[in-house]
């Protein structure tokens, strides 16, 4: 097992928050560089709930001007861009509900299900499984079972694993305690690895070896 | 340590949240059970594909027509409030 990962220091300031004092001294420069400088994950988490370009489209602008237009009321305890995401996701989740007319969208439906928070298949992997699919296949393989996820867990997985915010931050993008977070993580990973497990288990030999593992 | 009691913790494992004394606790655990081992480096093959593969692509074609669309709306807004 590895290193542990340093922890930036309490005291330094993140470089994001210049920037937001500048924007609210009036430079809309700073935002223009706090815009691209987040645009393309705000395009991703969007995408990633909405599963449609345009509302992603949508989703973004209109997050960046609802923060743009709040930016007063943003307090520098979190940072800017857990801020952003936060408002991104509620933008994402508006649309969605939009689109699902009479089916009301939250992250919190769904999460009393037991699917999948115990492993059950326990076929290993084949050694760099994702080589043996070009790349269009492999990338809706990997949609296609992230989007067979229940809304709350998907967000929470995209958030931490993919986007690579702590716990505590995505707690706080969405609007969720930290236990709750942990929870949804663990089975968020559980499910995705299950189902993947179809697609990268090991090929059997031909013929298979007796004896050994075969009773398991 | 169960299979159970390492399921509730492999969170902090994949994530190296633990203690060294736990550490070696999993280690063992992991060395005599198959199943918990390939839970463990399936889990963290899944984290890892799905980080290195960016499924939305943020479209080039559109990247500079939709910041600029952020911008000028930024912009009518901000004109809108000095205005007003
Ligand atoms: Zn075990």
């Amino acid at each position: 097992m590895s290193t542990i990962q340093p922890v930036a220091g309490q005291n330094e300031q993140h470089p994001d928050v210049a920037l937001v004092e500048r924007v609210r001294a009036g430079d809309l420069s700073a935002y223009d560089t706090l815009v691209r400088k987040y645009e393309r994950q705000l395009f991703r988490i969007s995408q990633h709930i909405t599963q449609n370009r345009e509302d992603a489209e949508d989703v973004m602008q209109d997050a960046f001007l609802k923060a743009y237009e709040k930016l007063d009321q943003f307090q520098g305890n979190s940072k800017f861009y857990t801020w952003l995401v936060r408002i991104a996701v509620n933008e994402s989740l508006m649309r969605l509900r939009k689109r699902r007319t009479g089916k009301v969208v939250s992250i919190d439906e769904n999460i009393e299900t037991e699917e999948g928070s115990v492993p059950r298949d326990f076929a290993d992997w084949a050694p760099n499984p994702e080589q043996n699919y070009n790349q269009a296949e492999l990338a809706e393989t990997l949609k296609k079972t992230i989007q067979g996820l229940p809304e709350g867990f998907r967000v929470v997985f995209l958030l931490r694993d993919v986007e690579g915010l702590s716990t505590e931050e995505t707690a706080e993008a969405l609007g969720l305690s930290v236990p709750a977070v942990k929870s949804r993580l663990l089975r968020a990973r559980l499910q995705l690895r299950e189902r993947l497990t179809r697609f990268f288990k090991k090929k059997m030999p031909p013929v298979a070896p007796r004896g050994s593992e075969a009773e398991a | 340590m169960t299979c159970k009691e390492f399921l509730a913790i492999l969170d902090d494992v994949i994530d190296e949240s633990i203690s060294p004394g736990m550490r070696s606790e999993i280690e063992v655990h992991l060395r005599k059970c198959g199943h918990c081992e390939v839970v463990f480096n399936t889990v963290r093959k899944t984290i890892e594909i799905y980080r290195c593969h960016e499924l939305y692509e943020f479209p080039a074609e559109v990247s500079e027509s939709l910041h600029n669309a952020i911008m000028d709306r930024c912009r009518a807004a901000k004109g809108d409030s000095q205005s007003s």
